[in-house]
């Protein structure tokens, strides 16, 4: 039985570090590219300290609705980006997964693949969900590609619900079955 | 220009009131079809201490992301469900509308119709956004159709989301666009 769910071959899932990831979670949300391809929230720049301490009180609820990961490389500290699973709901057993590797350079590499393929083996293999939702908007059409070719299909499209750079673009949700996982 | 934006034909929408809305809350919660119908989370009941406070602190956080409603017929000023939009999203002019009628001698008679035909004009007129979401459930036939005949269009569905009964059903999102919504249903 295969039984190590964060381990990959270039990158493992970790817990985050509330204090020592700050730095670089404060750097990032200074970064339009990244923060938009994560959420649709405003791009909200946070000092480290403030970064800090969302992480400390998210971590501080044993018993959360969302799950979140640190993505590091195999045999190093350093984050590359992060994972997580919201909305967990156990009795229909779904929940939406959020991931992205968040330097450029970094990108292009296999992490962000070989992270998610993890994330979705933890939430079938350990959690025993059900079906995923991934959602992204058609201005990231990378994104789009990214899940489908780890097996997500687009189910929903919001159109226009995304305004940026004075463009209408529709919210595109994507989903994946426990069978199609299990298929893969 | 209309001034009575919240008045439509058979019902208006008003604030909620904890004291007296409570009570009927916690009696439609007894009806478990209500509550699926309303809601994917599991059934369960609260008490009519709990309903009241959850009331008083919604009402007193003004949620900038949200406006909550209670639906009253303009025949007898009584309240029969409520309607509200929520996850309001400014930056994208994006909102979701839920509405649940608690009374179940009156559903199918266009109340509902109507309360949204209300919220959307709020929406669209007061709030100026650009669109209104609102999820629902392969289960409920009867809200898809009022949907549709609102204006809504269908924009998809995550396949097999809920599991009710041992059998899993679609999540149906649906949407309309403020150029559809004057178009048609002004």
């Amino acid at each position: 039985m295969h039984t190590q769910l964060f381990q990959g071959n270039l990158i493992r899932l970790t817990a985050l570090d509330a204090a020592r990831d700050a730095e670089t979670e404060s750097r990032w949300t200074h970064d339009a590219e990244f923060m938009r391809a994560l959420s649709a929230e405003p791009l909200r720049p946070l000092a480290p300290n403030i970064v800090r301490q969302k992480r400390e009180t998210a971590q501080k609820d044993l018993k959360p609705q969302h799950l979140q990961f640190a993505i590091r490389p195999r045999a190093e500290e350093r984050l590359l980006g992060v994972a997580q699973l919201a909305r967990l709901d156990w009795t229909n057993g779904s929940a939406w997964l959020t991931l992205g590797i968040a330097d450029a350079c970094e990108r292009g590499k296999g992490y962000g693949g070989e992270a998610l393929r993890l994330l979705v083996n933890y939430a079938f293999a350990e959690l025993n969900l059900q079906r995923l939702v991934a959602v992204t908007a058609d201005d990231n059409p990378r994104a789009i590609r990214f899940f489908e070719r780890a097996g997500f299909v687009s189910e929903v499209r919001r159109r226009q619900a995304i305004h940026r750079d004075g463009k209408r673009w529709d919210a595109v949700m994507l989903g994946i079955l426990r069978e199609e996982w299990s298929a893969g | 220009m209309n001034c009575d934006l919240l008045r439509g034909e058979r019902v208006r929408l008003t604030a909620r009131n904890a004291a007296t809305d409570a009570p009927l809350l916690a009696q439609w919660s007894y009806d478990s079809e209500y509550l699926r119908l309303s809601d994917a989370g599991p059934a369960r009941l609260y008490s009519l201490a709990q309903i009241q406070e959850y009331l008083e602190k919604e009402s007193a956080a003004e949620n900038p992301h949200a406006f909550f409603f209670a639906i009253r017929t303009l025949a007898e000023e009584r309240v029969i469900g409520d309607i509200e939009l929520d996850g309001i999203r400014w930056t994208h002019g994006d909102a979701f509308v839920g509405i649940s009628i608690g009374e179940r001698a009156l559903w199918s008679q266009g109340y509902g119709s109507d309360a949204l035909r209300v919220i959307l004009r709020f929406a669209f007129d007061e709030l100026n956004l650009h669109r209104v979401s609102l999820n629902t459930f392969e289960y409920n036939p009867r809200a898809i159709r009022a949907y549709l005949k609102c204006g809504f269009q269908i924009e998809g569905r995550q396949r097999r989301a809920l599991n009710r009964n041992g059998k899993r059903w679609d999540v149906i999102y649906m949407g309309i666009l403020r150029a559809e919504w004057a178009n048609s249903a002004r």
